[in-house]
């Protein structure tokens, strides 16, 4: 009983806070509704059985929004919503489009036969995930570990200023380094 | 509560995101969209785990896929946005994309 006035009031909150990013004018409050509605899926997932994987969701979207108020005000041109204003293009078609696909998947889902449930729920799902990961899933857990460390790599590419081409030339050759700014140590 | 309820609320916050990533203009809103899309997987892989296979530990592991690419597409979104305001002082697609011609 509990449990499903959990599932109703998280799965309210979480639509109505993914609705109000894109109705929000302020930046500011569009990242805490998206964090309100990450948060509720933090919440769905905990009360699925999955402890460890719900609280690192709602762990990591504090985090990520947090990180993302501060690119939002950083850049974009209405932080507070003082000016109201919309930004958005081709609002009729989005909308017929999401309004099919929303059909469409739902008329899937329920005219599904969905197969009965297999097995039990292990004691502890953390460990199980833990072991798979170590285990027959390595593949996968590498595979995301050379994402994470490709995507390092490439975030500092795109976001530096001036990369060592830029200062020393394309042959990394140039007998002193072409800076806007004289100094540093030894110069 | 039962698998459909979960995966008729993962289709809902898809088709919001969705919506967002189609209409938004400004390149860090189009990234929230995807991000409520990839939340609507997160609680769709949950619920066929709790729901179909709880024994299997993928339906975890999916879990952590849907995650991790989250965090992925918000590093190198910022990365993006970072790289293209500084280069054309912009932050919005289309003038990305008439830039671009």
């Amino acid at each position: 009983m509990l449990s499903e006035v959990a599932f109703w009031g998280l799965a309210a909150l979480a639509v109505a806070g993914g609705v109000m990013v894109f109705r929000f004018d302020s930046m500011a409050r569009a990242t805490f509704a998206l964090l309100t509605s990450l948060l509720c899926v933090g919440g769905e997932v905990l009360l699925l059985g999955l402890d460890y994987l719900g609280i690192v969701i709602v762990l990591m979207m504090t985090i990520e929004m947090a990180i993302m108020a501060v690119f939002m005000i950083m850049y974009m041109m209405n932080p507070a919503g003082l000016t109201p204003m919309t930004m958005m293009h081709n609002k009729q078609g989005a909308t017929a489009i999401c309004a099919a696909a929303f059909v469409l998947l739902a008329a899937g889902i329920l005219s599904t036969p969905w197969p009965a449930r297999r097995g039990k729920p292990p004691t502890d799902a953390t460990m199980d995930l833990g072991m798979s990961l170590m285990g027959p899933q390595m593949l996968t857990m590498m595979t995301l570990g050379m994402a994470l460390f490709a995507t390092i790599v490439a975030t500092v590419v795109l976001a530096t200023r001036r990369g060592r081409y830029d200062r020393l030339g394309d042959s990394l050759r140039a007998p002193s380094t072409d800076d806007p700014i004289r100094g540093g140590v030894g110069r | 509560m039962n698998l459909e309820l979960f995966l008729l609320l993962a289709t809902a916050l898809f088709c919001i995101g969705l919506f967002g990533a189609l209409t938004q203009q400004s390149v860090v809103m189009l990234m929230m969209g995807l991000e409520l899309m990839l939340g609507g997987v997160i609680v769709a892989a949950a619920a066929a785990w709790h729901y179909i296979a709880p024994a299997a530990a993928e339906g975890q592991v999916l879990v952590v896929l849907a995650v991790t690419a989250m965090a992925l597409e918000m590093a190198i979104g910022f990365a993006v946005v970072t790289a293209l305001f500084r280069s054309r002082e912009i932050d919005m697609t289309d003038m990305a994309a008439e830039l671009k011609e």
